[in-house]
């Protein structure tokens, strides 16, 4: 699996080279290791799952790719480059957007205003010009108006544009969260748990939203889900976690037929 | 029109404008408040600092010429220059950013994720440090303040701004209106709009209100937290520095000048902390409350009520709506 070479999958997307790989990662919080000598790779294209039963380490990986935390050990290779280690609003510029498990919004600010902090990384007129708001500054928030107009069309939340984001139902937050990531038009998409909570319609339409994103605008999408059946039927492959180990790593058939996994998810007889 | 009546509208009018000047003060607060959850106790003294370096700069003052002199035994004061207003302003300016980046390196980036009553005394701290480096920086001798708002020498012919009240004509009525007040409010306004489409319209203006909300969720979209306090920071400077410069030209510029803060308090408390409509609705109510309390109510008393009015007043809107005229209201969800 480890090839460079692209390819393309059965339903016609085309899977290109290594973006990201993690090698090696270890975190540890104190005495406690949260993630143990991990290594894998996410590429260009694809649809990448990050499965394990609750406190596997699933959300500190994603915390390690987005900035969040430092691993002691390992190392991370982006875009063919190793990345020093970066507070997380550098590792977002470099093109990497995420959502949170716990939904983090700006509540106090419209649907609209919420997807424009998204575009802050193509938005990159200086502050006098914005202070008077003459020249790049104008063109640029007109420019990236309509960028994030389409998305908000794409992502079926026109209704909502003007209002406040703290006065939205939770399945709706969650799908404000994800367009203000998709805003920034990133290289890689990490999503902690995007299904969580929801009912069965709206882990549909997630599902939905998640596929037409990959095939629609090739985004990268790495994410996190504990619900199995969810992320058999959207990615590409998928990396099993337990305990902070890596248990498992393949396409979901491999994975499903893979006994350590088994063993994890269904729990095992110790005699 | 009945000369009680007349006399009332005046002191409503007089109201109004002093009320402008508390909201210009209370401006400063909310914003640092909003942006960073920090109660900054030393924005009276951010103004008197700004109005102290306003006027140094235009007189040609050498900074530190007391402390130089001690050491080295010389006798140097002035530069012997004297700089534009515009210009000066414009450096002082700079001076306030310098400040605000100076402030964030060395106080708050230590500081971030504490409990907000450590920040709070960390601005107490600020303040008399400020206060005693403003000593240091420019002496202690009151100055006047002369940009142009209280001098006619650089204004076009015809146009008067003279400090002196001036009395206007309506309904066969003479009005008293202080001619730096009127300054004073077109200014605010200008400041306010101003403010309001920085923050609606712009990137930096969106990014300031994301840090406000949500501190991950502005770092996991690329915000440097550390850029943005900078930036508040220096806005609120900016703003201390407006207000400096008005209270300046009303009583020259003194070191009681810092206890504006304090009138600031119960118009924080009444218009909500987080609002910048409440800061200015709160100082005109605070502003016309206290005119016209000592209008009807100062005589059956004894006069002075201006000096306790705005804090019954806050004490009363504390039992009654904490949360302030424009506020946001604390639901705990259970």
């Amino acid at each position: 699996m480890s090839t460079q070479e692209s390819y393309v999958t059965e339903d016609g997307r085309t899977i290109g080279p290594t973006v990201m790989e993690m090698k090696n990662i270890t975190l540890r919080f104190g005495g406690v290791k949260a993630i143990t000598d991990i290594s894998f790779d996410i590429r260009e294209g694809e649809v990448r799952a990050i499965i394990g039963p609750n406190g596997a380490g699933k959300s500190s990986m994603l915390n390690v790719i987005s900035g969040f935390y430092v691993p002691q050990e390992g190392e991370v290779w982006y875009k063919g480059k190793k990345r020093p280690p970066m507070k997380p609003y550098q590792v977002a510029e470099q093109g990497i957007a995420r959502t949170f498990q716990n939904i983090a919004l700006f509540e106090g600010m419209t649907v609209l205003d919420n997807v424009m902090t998204g575009r802050i990384r193509q938005m990159n007129s200086g502050l006098l010009s914005q202070a008077i708001w003459r020249g790049k500054a104008e063109k640029e928030e007109i420019e990236n108006r309509e960028a994030v107009e389409k998305i908000i069309d794409f992502l079926e939340i026109q209704a909502i544009r003007k209002t406040p984001v703290g006065r939205l139902p939770y399945g709706l937050k969650k799908r404000v969260e994800l367009a203000r990531a998709l805003a920034a038009e990133p290289s890689i998409l990490l999503l902690d748990e995007p299904m969580a909570g929801m009912n069965v319609e709206e882990k549909e339409d997630m599902s939905r939203f998640i596929l037409d994103m990959n095939d629609e605008f090739g985004t990268t999408i790495a994410l996190i889900e504990h619900d199995m059946g969810v992320v058999m039927d959207l990615s590409d492959r998928v990396v099993v976690m337990d305990y902070g180990k890596k248990i498992g790593d393949g396409t979901p058939d491999e994975v499903r037929s893979n006994q350590a996994v088994i063993d994890a998810y269904l729990g095992v007889a110790h005699d | 029109m009945p000369e009680q009546l007349a006399f009332a509208i005046e002191v409503f009018l007089n109201g109004l404008m002093s009320g402008v000047l508390y909201a210009l003060v209370a401006l400063g607060f909310v914003l640092i408040y909003k942006a960073s959850g920090i109660f900054n106790f030393a924005q009276g003294v951010m103004a008197l600092f700004a109005a102290m370096t306003l006027v140094g700069i235009q007189n040609g003052q050498v900074p530190f010429s007391h402390l130089i002199n001690a050491i080295l035994g010389t006798h140097i004061h002035h530069f012997g220059w004297h700089i534009h207003s515009v210009l000066a302003i414009a450096m002082t300016v700079l001076v306030m950013i310098a400040l605000a980046w100076a402030v964030q390196k060395f106080v708050f980036r230590y500081l971030v994720g504490q409990e907000p009553i450590i920040l709070f005394m960390a601005t107490i701290g600020l303040a008399y440090f400020l206060e005693g480096f403003a000593d240091l920086m420019w002496g202690s001798e009151i100055k006047t303040l002369d940009v142009c708002l209280t001098a006619n020498a650089c204004l076009p012919q015809g146009i008067n701004l003279a400090i002196d009240e001036t009395t206007y004509n309506w309904f066969g009525y003479g009005f008293f209106i202080d001619n730096l007040d009127i300054t004073a409010t077109i200014v605010a306004i200008i400041l306010v709009i101003a403010l309001v489409a920085f923050s609606q319209y712009t990137k930096q203006g969106r990014a300031m209100r994301a840090v406000a909300d949500d501190h991950q969720a502005a770092l996991s979209v690329g915000i440097s937290l550390n850029f943005i306090w900078v930036l508040v920071w220096s806005v609120a400077g900016f703003v201390a520095l407006v207000a400096g410069i008005m209270w300046g030209a009303k009583s020259g510029v003194q070191f009681s000048l810092s206890l504006i803060a304090l009138k600031a308090l119960p118009v924080l408390m009444l218009g909500g902390f987080t609002s910048i409509p409440g800061a200015i609705v709160g100082g005109l109510i605070i502003g016309v409350g206290e005119k016209l309390f000592e209008f009807w109510v100062g005589p059956l008393v004894g006069g002075a009520t201006e000096n306790w009015f705005a804090y019954v007043l806050a004490l009363v809107f504390l039992v009654f709506r904490p949360q302030g005229l424009f506020g946001e209201k604390i639901i705990e969800r259970v």
